[in-house]
């Protein structure tokens, strides 16, 4: 059997932690996310022919990312997590007090040659990794695993007006790393 | 007087959103479909503020930049799981079972 992880490991382990990479953007998680991937195939008994050993791989690693993920968000307090009352001041860097915008969104000068191409992604990535764990979490369930909605509140027990709010925090502090990083047009 | 500042000398009903909210029905409709009436308002928002309709550009050009930085990390051979890291998990999954 641990025959079989060290064979799974050389054959598709970097792909699996790139894969597991891209979702969690945490090098550390991501390599937990393989290491319970193994487990949990060796436990089972539900793999026959190799061929597809890859994919059946991808599939458990998918469910891990998730439990990852909502495990983190999840040992939080929701006192902690989501405070929607009207002493909630995190939003104060963006709007006054009557609601307009501090700064106005400015036009972002999108890159178009391959090298600005791989700047831009790079310091995406880095505000990605920079977001607070929780709303990390949930955007990157949101926005890269592509989890709807309903399913995103019924896996981590949370309601849809918290979804919305941590959504919308985690996307707002995304595009204003982004202003800061990337030169605007 | 830039269309902003127009707007916002109109006389603030309850049906006029601000920037604030618009944002958030903004970045809410990524996410569900609005209700009719918050549609009517956001557009009427957007048909005359210019700093609401810049952002609504933004966060859909986050969104596709966020699917492409994924499929890059995703295809960048030059990231690898360390032989350290392969060992590590290797030696754990042996003492799980043994």
């Amino acid at each position: 059997m641990a025959q079989n992880v060290n064979d799974w490991l050389n054959e598709h382990g970097d792909y699996l932690y790139r894969f597991a990479l891209a979702r969690l953007r945490d090098p550390h998680q991501a390599e937990d996310a393989v290491q319970e991937t193994m487990l949990a195939a060796i436990k089972s008994n539900s793999f026959e022919g190799e061929s597809l050993a890859r994919t059946w791989l991808t599939g458990i690693l998918k469910h891990k990312i998730i439990d990852l993920q909502r495990k983190q968000i999840r040992e939080q307090p929701l006192s902690d997590l989501i405070d929607l009352d009207a002493s909630d001041t995190s939003m104060d860097d963006f709007f006054d007090k009557s609601g307009h915008w501090i700064d106005r969104p400015q036009e972002w000068d999108m890159p178009d040659s391959a090298l600005e191409q791989k700047q831009f992604l790079g310091i995406l990535s880095e505000c990605m990794e920079k977001l607070p764990s929780k709303l990390k979490a949930i955007f990157l369930m949101r926005d890269v695993h592509e989890v709807e909605n309903e399913n995103i509140c019924k896996e981590l027990d949370i309601t849809t007006t918290n979804a919305w709010v941590m959504l919308y925090r985690a996307r707002m502090g995304l595009r204003k790393c982004l202003e800061m990083n990337w030169v605007t047009g | 007087m830039s269309r902003n500042e127009l707007g916002n000398g109109i006389k603030k009903g309850k049906c006029m959103l601000t920037c604030k909210q618009a944002s958030q029905l903004i970045s809410q409709s990524l996410d569900r479909p609005l209700s009719f009436t918050s549609r009517m308002q956001l557009r009427f928002h957007l048909f005359i503020c210019d700093a609401c309709t810049r952002f609504k550009q933004q966060l859909n050009q986050l969104r596709s930049a966020v699917k492409r930085v994924t499929s890059h990390t995703e295809n960048d051979s030059s990231i690898r799981l360390s032989k350290e890291a392969k060992t590590r998990i290797s030696n754990s999954i042996e003492s799980k079972n043994y």
